[in-house]
């Protein structure tokens, strides 16, 4: 018995010894932490191909759901996409790692009106990845009215065939829209109001999706949706006869961006990383992939014709200059307020 | 002293795994940055986390009861000896088990769709659209779809052990099947289904993938609240609290079930 003890002992130490030299050989590799769905698949190759860098990839379903699994940190990834009310509060409580801008070759491609944005005034920490907006997109076979108000999605006519996302912020955005109160509102009673105002909509709303509301919105299950600009491109390439529109009661307006976790061990590897997706080529590889809108006009250039030319990827400046439409802030102080608010909700119905 | 060290491993494991993270859920329950408080519990008390405790109580007995119907009827053609062929049956109610459960509910909330394949089929018979999800109902489907197995493989187990002289001496002293089954069988096989009711019973009141995927997110169950404040609320004091909830219910559950003395017979788990 002893014997054998030993014989596995031994065998069990070599295997492990076997991983940790696995681990340890000397080819210089990164963790990168991305939303589901938001890169070419082919671009994290071409990057090692490239570098010689070894790029390990996971991916998140939402900004909450990185930061739960970022916070505690027992796992360090070096670059992460967070959006920018994330990005204000990964700051806020030191998180991130400087980003030295001058060692990215491509940093001065990215157009000026993506830089120095609310959540990181002077660039310090993040490098914008990805931009769009939030509207709503409809089947124009089944909706034949001009969809350009969020009211729409209030009308019994379309009972049952509303997907809303199931996520506080942006459903309780919606209705603060519809209200004419800001997305950002710190006022209680306002967000009672919101609240209200989606315990009344709950009837006519078909289901609370999540990232399958693509499929089943491509798939003609309901006539109207709200999404966001990059998978509403998506949609309307598989289901032509499907459009999109952002509301003229305003709407939410984001830029997901690059940033380096604090204490990352390999912050020139992931300096190239960043540099390497801001590339114009890359960048528009990306872009054309994914559906949302790249900050690089250089690589907006190298899209297809009807990419580029696209009113849903590449809104006009005045809808972007609209003051009604807002980034979000930092919600922390609220969460358990939106929280509750979103579980009523949805209970209100079942 | 020999055989006791072959625990070791398990003791330590159970420690790490299990008796660890229960402590800590405990904690976090109690105590708000290092200071007691029962902040967590009496959040709790809101109408609608008592609401969604209720609806996953009654959902979950619903599928329980559905499956028990459906099961003990095939446990017991599959334990009959006549039956040829079991194997291949129990195969499959084994086999969608071998597969991942998420993507068999993925696999199911597309098959359902208001466009789906089914609501294709009964189209094209000239039968009109049902809307199978976003519901109660489909929820309770999915229940009793991914946890049937549970059900069945413990009352089938314990039937096939019911010593065959006692049913022949119901029969020679005079009973009649309804009254063999009734006085022989069905207590004799209480162990299993015990057993299956609670294996079906605590995944069915704890899930929550199945009410987002087949419930369309507007079925709220208490799974789906813990859920909610793990991932996106961040609150793990009120995550704990209602965990702890919950496994005071199923603690309360399993005591008042294994009082039936039958328990001690075998082929039960608890």
């Amino acid at each position: 018995m002893k014997k054998w003890t030993k014989i596995t002992m031994k065998a069990a130490i070599m295997f492990l010894a076997a991983l940790l030299t696995g681990c340890a050989s000397n080819k210089p590799s990164i963790t990168v932490y991305n939303w589901g769905d938001y890169i070419d698949p082919k671009v994290n190759d071409l990057f090692t191909e490239e570098t010689g860098i070894k790029v390990v990839y996971a991916e998140y379903a939402n900004n909450e759901e990185m930061y739960a699994t970022v916070e505690p940190g027992n796992v360090n990834y070096d670059v992460i996409f967070p959006s920018d009310y994330m990005i204000e509060k990964m700051i806020s409580v030191d998180m991130l790692e400087p980003i030295d801008t001058s060692k990215l070759t491509h940093y001065t491609q990215i157009d000026e009106r993506f830089k120095a944005l609310q959540f990181d005034p002077e660039n310090r920490y993040s490098v914008p990845y990805m931009w769009g907006t939030v509207g709503i997109v409809y089947n124009t076979k089944m909706v034949n009215e001009p969809v350009d108000s969020w009211d729409i999605l209030w009308n019994p006519k379309y009972k049952g065939q509303i997907f809303m996302y199931d996520s506080e912020r942006d459903s309780i955005m919606v209705a603060l829209k519809k209200l004419g109160y800001s997305m950002n509102t710190r006022d209680k009673a306002q967000l009672e109001e919101a609240k209200a105002l989606l315990i009344e909509q709950a009837p006519l709303v078909l289901a609370y999706v999540g990232d399958e509301g693509k499929g089943k919105m491509a798939n003609e299950e309901a006539a109207l949706m709200v999404a966001w600009s990059g998978d509403a491109m998506v949609m309307i390439e598989e289901n032509p006869d499907l459009a999109y529109a952002v509301p003229k009661e305003g709407s939410n307006y984001f830029v997901d961006s690059m940033v380096i976790s604090k204490g990352s061990k390999n912050i020139e590897a992931a300096h190239r990383y960043i540099d390497f997706l801001c590339r114009a080529d890359i960048a528009a590889k990306n872009a054309a992939y994914i559906g949302y809108s790249t900050p690089i006009s250089a690589a907006k250039d190298l899209l297809p014709e009807d990419v580029k030319n696209s009113e849903v990827a590449y809104p006009n400046e005045e809808m972007i200059n609209n003051p009604l439409t807002e980034m979000f802030n930092d919600p922390s102080d609220l969460i358990e307020v939106y929280s509750n608010i979103w579980t009523q909700v949805k209970a209100s119905n079942s | 002293m020999y055989r006791k060290s072959l625990a070791y491993p398990y003791l330590i494991w159970a420690a790490i795994f299990i008796a660890a993270p229960l402590l800590l859920i405990v904690y976090f329950s109690f105590f708000k940055d290092g200071v007691f408080t029962l902040h967590n519990y009496q959040k709790f008390l809101e109408d609608y986390y008592i609401e969604a405790l209720i609806r996953s109580i009654h959902l979950a007995f619903v599928s329980t009861v559905i499956c028990l119907v459906m099961a003990y009827p095939l446990a017991m053609i599959l334990s009959s000896r006549q039956m040829t062929n079991k194997e291949i049956i129990l195969l499959l109610v084994v086999l969608p088990m071998w597969m991942n459960s998420l993507l068999r509910t993925y696999a199911w909330a597309s098959l359902l769709e208001n466009n789906g394949v089914i609501n294709s089929i009964l189209n094209a018979l000239n039968v009109p659209k049902v809307q199978f999800l976003y519901g109660n109902g489909a929820v309770i489907f999915g229940m009793v779809y991914n946890f049937f197995p549970f059900m069945v493989l413990p009352i089938y187990n314990v039937l096939c052990k019911i010593d065959r002289s006692l049913v022949e001496a119901s029969y020679d002293l005079g009973a009649n099947k309804i009254t063999t089954f009734r006085r022989v069988i069905l207590p004799l096989s209480m162990p299993g289904v015990i057993t299956g009711m609670i294996m079906v019973f605590m995944p069915a009141l704890t899930t929550f993938l199945i009410t987002r995927l087949l419930g369309g997110g507007k079925v709220i169950l208490i799974g789906n609240i813990i859920e909610e404040q793990f991932t996106r609320t961040r609150d793990m004091g009120f995550g704990s609290a209602v965990s702890m909830i919950l496994m005071l219910i199923v603690l309360g559950t399993l005591s008042f079930m294994s009082k039936k003395d039958s328990l001690d017979k075998g082929g039960g788990l608890f």
